[in-house]
């Protein structure tokens, strides 16, 4: 069972602010999920190895050549602040 | 005050120099305008797919191996998730549990005796953004963000908490830096941030076994804050235990202006990166007989050209450690060996007159304009007695100033070494004259004196007439 707290915690880590309703809620809801997928552990997995990736694809490289740059109002675009070039963001700590 | 024990890891972080970024095609040149060398990819925007550089993977390779560690077999990356503005994604594209390289160790000088540090790791990942503060980044109102180094390539070099002080972590530091750049995959300019270090720092009572609470001490940028910013943290941490305190696990930061280390316990309290294996980058399987032929292309590294040198070149282990220190500073060594023969000759110019010049402009030998032929031609013009060893300072300096060849400077300056039997004797007479009683002291065997009259000789001479010639002659007269 997922405790309130423990909602907070991934909430807080992600960045997200619930009622208290909603962390009712969502300690349920993960709970049913994280349960389901419990059925897993019902397994013998002990000759498999650990999946690193889902396609059968490995070495995939690409050249060291350089490409065009995204123009500077396209990347400024995305700022919610701007001063001169540089995207502006509260402070840190 | 009782002893305590100091238990020092770093974790360096080297920027690797190839033309991209790991994972786009972004330029990783230092010094562009700021938010100009960025993609959709570095950016992080919405449905991009990142492609590892097949450079970076070789470049990590290297170092992997110039520093003793085993290969892996098969490596993946994982996304190391935080919130810091300085990362667009709010994931860091990194290596968690396969790392590329593991088991390692370095050699270090420590009193004359070598220790080996263990490295624990080596692993890719990308480099975040510069974030510009206002003074500091606590006090400062907001901050700016530059992207342009997001997603250059990084190495991060993991050492065990091997060193026990200071000295050691800076000594494990420059030789690092020493190995790396024979390697050639970066250029490690701790001042443009392409080295960086990061030190974990405990103190242990005596006696005890386990380690102390530990703190994470950043924003160190040169040697020398790493080995004040270590002390003044090793002194903080004994000062809390002897008064009974606790050791907050913790990062702090080094603020060079005030010579502390401070607390920047961010907002989120616990370390919580929720790694996984980053979907859009499939797994490495890494070729052995590529990892070997990648072993046998590597340098000769430092400990290497260094035991050679004494052995091949017959000069001190010292003279060998000073100049094998950097790879610019060996080869220029050695291209002055291929016009010239007495290497212990050019080894005392190099670690002496050429370095003490280099240090006072602050300057590398890549830059030096004294080419080695015409060092070599220098030691030519001394051993062919056309100039004394005295004399040949003044002309070093000058041909360290202005890059001429050590003839012109001499014959424009009129340095030619007086060797003229003669001339010489002359001047022993105009001294030995004005000197009776040193001459009478000498004659009453005070060995000494000798040394005042050929000093007054070459005082006349200023400095140029031949010292051996001189002694000889005083000492044919005063028989």
């Amino acid at each position: 069972m997922i405790t309130i707290a423990e909602v907070e915690h991934v909430a807080l880590l992600s960045r997200l602010e619930l009622t208290d309703e909603e962390k009712r809620m969502f300690a349920e809801q993960l709970s049913a999920i994280l349960e389901y997928a419990g059925m897993l552990d019902e397994l013998d997995t002990r000759e498999v190895p650990p999946t690193a990736h889902v396609l059968p694809l490995r070495n995939v490289f690409r050249e060291d050549i350089e490409g065009a740059h995204l123009p500077l109002e396209k990347t400024m675009q995305n700022a919610p602040e701007r001063e001169g070039n540089f995207f502006k963001v509260p402070r840190i700590v | 005050m009782a002893q305590y024990e100091t238990v020092i890891g770093l974790e360096v972080h080297v920027e690797l120099k190839t033309r991209t970024k790991i994972f786009c095609h972004s330029s990783t040149a230092f010094g562009g305008d700021p938010n100009t060398h960025v993609c959709p990819v570095c950016l992080g925007l919405p449905g991009v797919l990142p492609v590892l550089n097949r450079e970076v993977l070789e470049y990590a390779v290297r170092v992997g191996l110039a520093l003793n560690c085993k290969i892996a077999g098969f490596s993946k990356f994982d996304r190391k998730n935080y919130y810091y503005p300085d990362l667009p994604k709010n994931y860091q594209i990194s290596q968690y549990d396969l790392p590329l390289a593991e088991h390692g160790y370095l050699n270090i000088n420590v009193d004359g005796n070598v220790k080996r540090i263990g490295i624990t790791r080596v692993h890719m990942e990308e480099d975040a953004g510069k974030l510009v503060h206002q003074g500091t980044i606590s006090t400062t109102p907001y901050s700016l963000v530059d992207y342009n180094r997001t997603g250059v390539p990084l190495v991060e070099i993991v050492s065990e908490p091997d060193m026990r002080s200071p000295e050691e972590a800076r000594a494990y530091l420059e030789k690092l830096k020493a190995v790396i750049l024979y390697t050639g995959v970066s250029d490690c300019k701790m001042e443009e941030g392409s080295l960086r270090c990061d030190a974990n720092v405990s103190v242990r009572p005596p006696g005890s076994h386990g380690f102390g609470t530990k703190t994470e001490i950043k924003n160190m940028n040169s040697f020398k804050a790493l080995q004040r910013a270590l002390h003044y943290e090793v002194e903080r941490q004994i000062g809390i235990l002897e008064e009974g305190g606790r050791i907050v696990q913790e990062t702090r930061t080094w603020d060079e202006a005030r010579g502390v280390t401070l607390s920047m316990r961010s907002k989120e309290q616990a370390h919580d990166y929720r790694y996984f294996p980053d979907p859009d980058l499939v797994p490495l399987v890494i070729d052995r007989e590529w990892v070997e032929k990648i072993r046998a292309s590597l340098p000769e590294l430092p400990d290497q050209r260094k035991a050679r040198y004494v052995k091949e070149y017959g000069i001190p282990e010292y003279d060998a450690s000073v100049i094998t220190a950097t790879k610019e500073m060996a080869d220029y060594f050695e291209q002055c060996l291929a016009c010239y023969s007495n290497a212990k000759a050019v080894s005392n110019w190099v670690m002496g007159d050429l370095l003490r010049l280099l240090n006072a402009r602050d300057m590398d030998i890549t830059r030096c304009r004294v080419s080695p032929s015409r060092l070599a031609g220098m030691l030519r013009l001394i051993d062919g007695g056309t100039i004394s060893g005295k004399i040949a300072k003044t002309v070093f300096e000058e041909m360290f100033e202005t890059g001429r060849d050590p003839e012109t400077i001499v014959r424009e300056k009129g340095l030619v070494q007086i060797s003229d039997e003669g001339a010489i004797a002359a001047v022993v007479d105009e001294v030995l004259a004005a000197n009776r009683k040193v001459v009478d002291d000498f004659r009453a065997g005070k060995e000494k004196a000798l040394g005042f009259l050929v000093g007054q000789v070459m005082k006349l001479t200023r400095g140029k007439a031949n010292p051996e010639m001189v002694n000889k002659i005083i000492r044919e007269k005063l028989k």
